[in-house]
């Protein structure tokens, strides 16, 4: 087994995300067998071959910076607009620190 | 005027000779589309006060004698992953389906720019997760020339909105085959063009190195209008490429003598057999108009499907991330301590596909494993890329199916996820190595299935492309 319910649990936690009991049944099984699958990765010998974290093109740069200019911002009624729960210009939360 | 099979050219003709308006135009392929959608669900809504705002103002543009642009009146389908500001935006999920956008996306400014006309929102996998469209919470999308079957995903309402005649044509979203997959199945043209062509500026992220917006359209010249006018640098997304875009219309002449085609023989083994014949009729088409096809190995092949599903969900759990109940609309009513809204929020908004690949893709980027799954894929991720930069030192473009099979039924492969990614085998190698890659119309099965061939060529060499696949599409119709 690549994975347990325990580690499924885990993971979910790191994820935040709430998992009925079914869903961690059937999670741990999906995760299992795509990670058997995923395995086969270890066949091939990798030495000395940089990770690619971006598509390189060959020559010029993948990434380029705008130049550094002031542009109007959306305003805050305008970022608030699809808030579950916007007050006094700010998004609402359930309270974090008790007085 | 038959709405369903107007193309940009014709639309333009006609809007020049005076025969239609913009507005005529815009409100009868609403009329149509509307009356066509209950049969298939492509459309998740309409936008009919932007759609005719647009044509009004081509309309005025042609009054004025002024030119109204290459996209002028054409009626367009978006893929409802792509911000339409002040159009709702749902990316097929239940945690956005009242998120109104703030602004536009890049390529929506842009065809509007060039007189496109957005008709409205194409149904999709949730968050663009998925093959087979049956991930989206607003309902599963029909394929229009097998109403049991999928239309393929996760663009599959794009697709079939331009194969049903309810678009003339459709943007899309490719993440590992999400354009070329439903194309093949709905038997119409679907391009993801190079990574960074196409800026995704107003894109909803699900993997950043991998996703790309682009074109789909019922011929090679329509695909091709519309990366023209959605392409090049932007400066609002870094990863938009600098590279000048050349005229792909220029390169729609025919002339294929001489070119030299790659035929990978790890794409041609797991084949259903009618798709397997239809390729090899397809070759044979491509060799008549003198190409020089020759088999090529792509060693690497078999490690693309694990390779890219560990990129590609460790990325979208870093991209899903934001959507916690505090910005977006959906928070789950459920909600005591911060952290409980959170994880309610998430585990209520979220459908099964998206839930999986969060937690797998949380899992491979975890203490422990990180190196074990997420850079070892990275380093067959740069293996897979230089298969490709090899064979295109050898050949000019590339050969293949793109998909083993045609349109599976609804239902077939939504219980079994693994078999569901194995589909994409042949169009996610060439995402990972982030190549201009698409589909064309090869011709249908017995039972009237489309088979699609892909297309793949050089970074940034689209006119490559563009050129086998316009030849190959006339030897077809003739």
């Amino acid at each position: 087994m690549k994975i347990t319910e325990k580690e499924v649990r885990y993971v979910a936690d790191l994820a935040n995300l709430s998992l009925s009991e079914p869903e961690v049944h059937k999670f741990q099984a999906d995760l299992d067998e795509i990670l058997g699958h995923v395995e086969r990765l270890n066949e091939i010998d990798t030495t000395g071959v940089e990770p690619m974290a971006q598509v390189l093109y060959a020559g010029g740069d993948t990434a380029r910076l705008r130049a550094d200019r002031e542009r109007p911002p959306l305003g805050t009624e305008t970022a608030l607009a699809n808030a579950p729960q916007p007050g006094n210009g700010y998004f609402k939360v359930p309270k974090v620190i008790e007085r | 005027m038959d709405i369903r099979s107007l193309s940009i050219g014709k639309i333009r003709d006609g809007l020049l000779a005076r025969r239609f308006s913009a507005v005529d135009l815009a409100q009868e392929t609403l009329r149509f589309a509307e009356a066509q959608n209950p049969a298939t669900n492509a459309y998740l809504q309409f936008s009919p006060e932007r759609a005719l705002s647009a044509a009004a103002r081509v309309d005025a543009k042609i009054a004025r004698g002024e030119d109204p642009g290459p996209l002028a009146g054409v009626p367009v389908a978006v893929k409802d992953v792509i911000l339409t500001k002040g159009v709702r935006t749902t990316c097929g999920s239940k945690l956005l389906a009242e998120y109104v956008p703030p602004y536009d996306a890049t390529a929506i400014a842009r065809l509007e720019e060039a007189g496109g006309v957005v008709l409205g929102k194409t149904n999709c996998d949730e968050f663009a997760m998925g093959s087979s469209t049956e991930n989206s919470a607003f309902g599963p999308v029909r394929n229009p020339l097998a109403p049991d079957r999928v239309p393929g995903g996760s663009s599959g309402g794009s697709a079939a909105a331009v194969a049903q005649g309810t678009a003339a044509v459709a943007l899309g979203s490719d993440t590992g085959g999400s354009i070329r997959q439903p194309a093949s199945f709905c038997g119409v043209v679907g391009v993801t063009p190079t990574y960074g062509r196409v800026s995704r500026y107003g894109l909803t992220a699900f993997a950043s190195s991998l996703d790309h917006i682009g074109p789909m359209a019922r011929t090679v010249r329509d695909a091709a209008v519309l990366l023209q006018t959605i392409a090049g640098r932007d400066p609002l997304d870094a990863t938009s490429a600098e590279a000048p875009v050349p005229d792909y219309t220029q390169s729609l002449d025919g002339n294929v003598k001489g070119l030299k085609l790659g035929l990978p023989r790890e794409y041609l083994k797991d084949l259903t057999s009618e798709t397997g014949d239809l390729i090899a009729a397809g070759v044979e088409t491509l060799r008549k108009l003198g190409c020089e096809v020759r088999e090529i190995g792509m060693p690497t092949t078999d490690y693309a499907i694990a390779c890219y599903y560990i990129i590609a969900t460790a990325e979208a759990s870093s991209n899903l991330a934001r959507y916690d109940g505090v910005r977006y609309t959906f928070r789950s009513q459920a909600s005591g301590t911060l952290s409980d809204m959170y994880r309610h929020t998430r585990g209520e908004g979220f459908g099964a596909e998206c839930k999986r690949r969060i937690m797998l893709g949380t899992y491979v980027l975890s203490a422990g494993y990180y190196d074990a799954y997420y850079l070892k894929a990275q380093k067959v991720r740069a293996l897979i890329a230089r298969d490709f930069a090899r064979a295109f030192s050898e050949v000019d473009a590339i050969v293949a199916p793109v998909s083993p099979f045609p349109a599976f039924k609804l239902g077939e492969k939504i219980d079994d996820p693994l078999a569901m990614y194995l589909s994409d085998i042949y169009t996610i190698t060439g995402s990972l190595a982030g190549i201009p890659c698409m589909s064309v119309p090869c011709g249908k099965t017995a039972e009237g299935l489309p088979v699609g061939m892909q297309i793949l060529a050089k970074h940034f060499d689209e006119p490559t492309m563009f050129r086998v696949a316009d030849a190959f599409e006339r030897a077809r119709s003739n």
